[in-house]
């Protein structure tokens, strides 16, 4: 492997028409050699398009490319690593059942057809002493932390001989605590002139500690460039969002200490999605008009959690009680005892996406009637009117009711299944991960929706994968950490760097 | 057989036998299922395969007067099948386990149909190797008397499970077989990967095939195969993807199968059919065992359609 070099890339009006739909209008972004620059917007601004361009999976309908400036084609992903341009995704790459070493070496350009595995260690061993990062090589990637496969996917990169990297909301899956030792580590990467990064985010706290410059698409069109040091944060959202409304957060409703419990969770244990570990969860209680946020990094057992309290998993053994009463998420029991749920991925966990709007609104209420009376005939004029209401309500925008659900957009999916759950009396609300992939307005919208649930008296589980949204928004914060309930603190005396260790696991 | 000189010791030493002649055409089906599965598709249709491998060796053999011919023909013949389903299954929307019935049904008639001539004539036999050559009990040297192909088998079986760990191509087939994403980062093209490994598994249960008729029973009939193509398949998921394992299971089951005829031998008149299920009841017995409603399977290649 050469010495690597920095090289600085630029991209000169660079459009891309998909049909009728302009993803990309002319946007001309400079990142010099050795700099660390981000690229910030929402979901669709365009960043994604940008960077696929860039590295030769789409081929912009006008525009053009300098590396190290001079003009490039770049026809396919293999002319840009020939440059020395590389991605790391937000999703991983790598192999789960290989090893580090054996992801490292099939992914290299010429691999000999009988690998010398003492030699390859050889090599990898005398390689990964220039790495800043440190790493076992010889475990399956599946079981690495997400920390450590990000940095693997970066180590990867870099073993190809990559000196400019895009990385992908590099973050996402890391805790606070991995968030900045990786970034901190590719910065100093960037500092010495190794390399050169373009980094996609959307967490300004990020981009104000790492980055020099700053990018902002909104639209499709670039809308803010300059240097981090000139930029706040205030100035950074007003070029990412513009000028539309954000929904604003409910004051919080002072909390009762001495509200009545609504759900407890005793001495719970199920297995694992593997079926090796389980989850146990000692005593968890969730009084009415407060939210519990539950944090962790995902993999943890909260996906787990969740299915055991929505019924999609069975338990070994335990208790849940809902208002004192067993709890077993039937149908009934959660009629009787005003149980709603917010799973993950709604399209996916709480939508037939193929059935309509209307159908999917009413899956609560289709067969009772105005007096929770069981109805023999179901009424399809009852079912539009119910559902044309809570669209109108919750601002869902669809083309029809009758459009197929899978049409709307996420956040537009998510608006109606909080609709459809958040109607008619709330004693218990479970959530998961509802901000999950959204953008700005949608978020703050379906927050601000949940904390007026709180507030009206629902008893909150919320379950994120998102730290920021649990310390917006609960009350109280549990770490999840390989299966059990590990940390547990009060919002007031609630503080990242803590949380974040819990969640590594580190006590 | 005269039983009654070594007595009830007869039943051991005819499984042991039988395990090593049953389980071969087990063992190169397995083993190619394990090429195939672990590129990330399932191919049901080897038992069509299989079926059609035993008549094209038998056939070729008896035009031929070549037992190797009638070998590399079944070969051939498993490739093309397997080609053929690898094939199909590139396009959008095309059910790999749906195709595999599909073509084990297709095998089995086309076999049946260019197989009527080949009932009568005799074919010559592979060569087996004798290993008992030390004892003077007829039953120890009948026992040991190994086929060549089971050695193949065992060391093929060796090579694959060295392979898919030091070898460019063993490594590609993993990573096709666990991500199709990463594969495509790479710059590989998963189909082409999947075609090669599908066709490849093929000729390995060709072969298979060809063993069922060369060697044993040693005859072209319609009833040749009785399922052993699906077991193997089954037996892959129990071996969890490993050459290694695909050869102990494949012994395994091979023991199960001797067990009526070890019993009929030493003289059991009653009841022994009921052994005669035994490979098929192991099978169920397994599949119960290894399987859970709350857990995946370790191991599993991750783009495996029923795993996934």
């Amino acid at each position: 492997m050469s010495e690597r070099k920095a090289v600085g890339v630029e991209t000169i009006g660079m459009t891309m028409r998909f049909g009728g739909f302009t993803a990309l209008d002319a946007v001309s972004v400079k990142v010099p050699a050795g700099s660390f620059h981000a690229l910030l917007g929402e979901n669709g601004a365009g960043k994604s398009t940008l960077v696929k361009c860039m590295m030769g999976f789409y081929h912009p309908t006008s525009g053009d490319m300098l590396v190290d400036g001079r003009e490039v084609k770049i026809a396919s992903p293999k002319d840009a690593s020939a440059l020395g341009l590389g991605m790391v995704y937000q999703h991983f790459t790598l192999v789960p059942s290989l090893t580090g070493a054996e992801n490292l070496v099939i992914s290299r350009e010429k691999v000999p057809g009988i690998i010398d595995w003492r030699k390859e260690r050889g090599d990898l061993g005398v390689f990964m002493e220039r790495m800043p990062f440190k790493l076992p090589l010889d475990v399956k990637v599946a079981e690495l932390a997400a920390g450590e496969k990000q940095k693997l996917e970066i180590i990867k990169q870099l073993y190809l001989g990559r000196s400019f990297l895009v990385l992908d909301e590099p973050t996402s899956v890391l805790t606070p605590g991995e968030a900045q030792e990786v970034l901190g580590l590719v910065r100093d990467m960037t500092k010495a002139g190794d390399l050169t990064v373009l980094m996609i985010s959307h967490k300004f706290h990020e981009v104000t500690a790492f980055a020099d410059d700053v990018s902002v698409l909104r639209k499709g069109k670039l809308t803010g460039t300059g240097r981090v040091a000139d930029l706040d944060h205030k100035a950074m959202a007003a070029m990412m969002i513009g000028d539309q409304p954000i929904a604003a957060l409910d004051s919080r409703a002072a909390p009762k200490p001495d509200a009545e419990i609504v759900l407890k969770v005793k001495s719970l244990k199920a297995p694992d999605r593997t079926g090796l570990k389980s989850i146990r969860i000692e005593d968890l209680g969730v009084r009415s008009g407060e939210i519990v946020g539950i944090a962790g990094i995902s993999g943890n057992g909260q996906k787990e959690f969740l299915e055991v309290l929505a019924g999609q998993r069975p338990r070994d053994a335990g208790e849940v009680l809902v208002r004192g009463s067993a709890y077993a998420a039937t149908r009934a029991e959660a009629r009787a005892l005003h149980v709603r749920l917010i799973p993950e991925e709604p399209l996916k966990n709480a939508c037939a996406p193929k059935m309509t709007v209307a159908e999917n609104i009413s899956f609560r209420t289709f067969d009772i009637d105005g007096n929770g009376r069981p109805i023999s005939w179901i009424s399809a004029g009852a079912i539009r009117a119910f559902s044309a209401r809570l669209v109108e309500q919750f601002k869902v925008k669809t083309a029809s009711l009758s459009s197929p659900i899978a049409s709307l957009s996420g956040g537009n999916v998510q608006r109606a299944v909080l609709a459809r759950e958040l109607t008619g009396e709330v004693d218990l609300l479970i959530v998961s991960n509802p901000c999950f992939g959204l953008d700005f307005s949608a978020v703050a919208e379906i927050r601000a929706r949940i904390m007026k649930a709180r507030n009206a008296g629902a008893a909150v589980l919320l379950m994120s994968e998102d730290l920021d949204e649990l310390l917006e928004l609960s009350d109280r914060i549990f770490v999840m950490s390989d299966g059990a309930l590990v940390y547990e603190t009060p919002i007031a005396q609630a503080s990242v760097q803590t949380i974040g260790e819990h969640m590594a696991g580190h006590h | 057989m005269d039983a009654t000189e070594i007595g009830l010791w007869g039943v051991p030493l005819a499984i042991l036998g039988g395990a090593i002649r049953v389980s071969t055409p087990f063992i190169f089906v397995s083993l190619g299922e394990a090429i195939t599965e672990r590129s990330g598709r399932i191919n049901l249709g080897l038992e069509g395969t299989l079926v059609f491998g035993a008549m094209t060796a038998y056939g070729v053999a008896v035009m031929t007067n070549s037992p190797w011919l009638g070998l590399l023909a079944a070969a051939l013949a498993g490739l093309c099948f397997g080609l053929f389903h690898g094939w199909i299954c590139k396009f959008r929307g095309v059910n790999d386990i749906a195709i595999g019935i599909a073509l084990m049904l297709f095998g089995s008639g086309l076999a049946f149909f260019f197989g009527k001539p080949f009932i009568k004539p005799k074919a010559p036999n592979l060569p087996a190797i004798s290993f008992g050559g030390w004892s003077d009990i007829p039953q120890v040297q009948a026992a040991l008397d190994v086929n060549v192909l089971f050695l193949i088998g065992a060391v093929l079986s060796v090579i694959l499970w060295w392979a898919f760990r030091n070898t460019r191509a063993g490594l590609i087939v993993r990573v096709v077989g666990d991500s199709s994403d990463a594969a495509r980062a790479m710059g590989l093209n998963p189909d082409t990967v999947r075609l090669l490994a599908t066709g490849v598994g093929g000729a390995l249960a060709g072969i298979g095939g060809a063993y069922l008729s060369l060697y044993y029973p040693g005859s072209w009939t319609e009833r040749i195969s009785s399922g052993q193509g699906l077991m193997a398949v089954a037996l892959v998921i129990f071996a969890r993807w490993n050459p290694l394992g695909c050869f102990a299971a494949a012994l395994l089951f091979g023991g199960a199968g001797a067990l009526g005829p070890a019993l009929q031998s030493v003289g059991v008149t009653q009841g022994y059919y009921l052994f005669y299920a035994a490979p098929y009841i192991l099978t169920l017995i397994i599949m119960i065992a290894t399987s859970s409603p709350t857990r995946s399977l370790a191991g599993a290649p991750g783009e495996l359609s029923i795993t996934k």
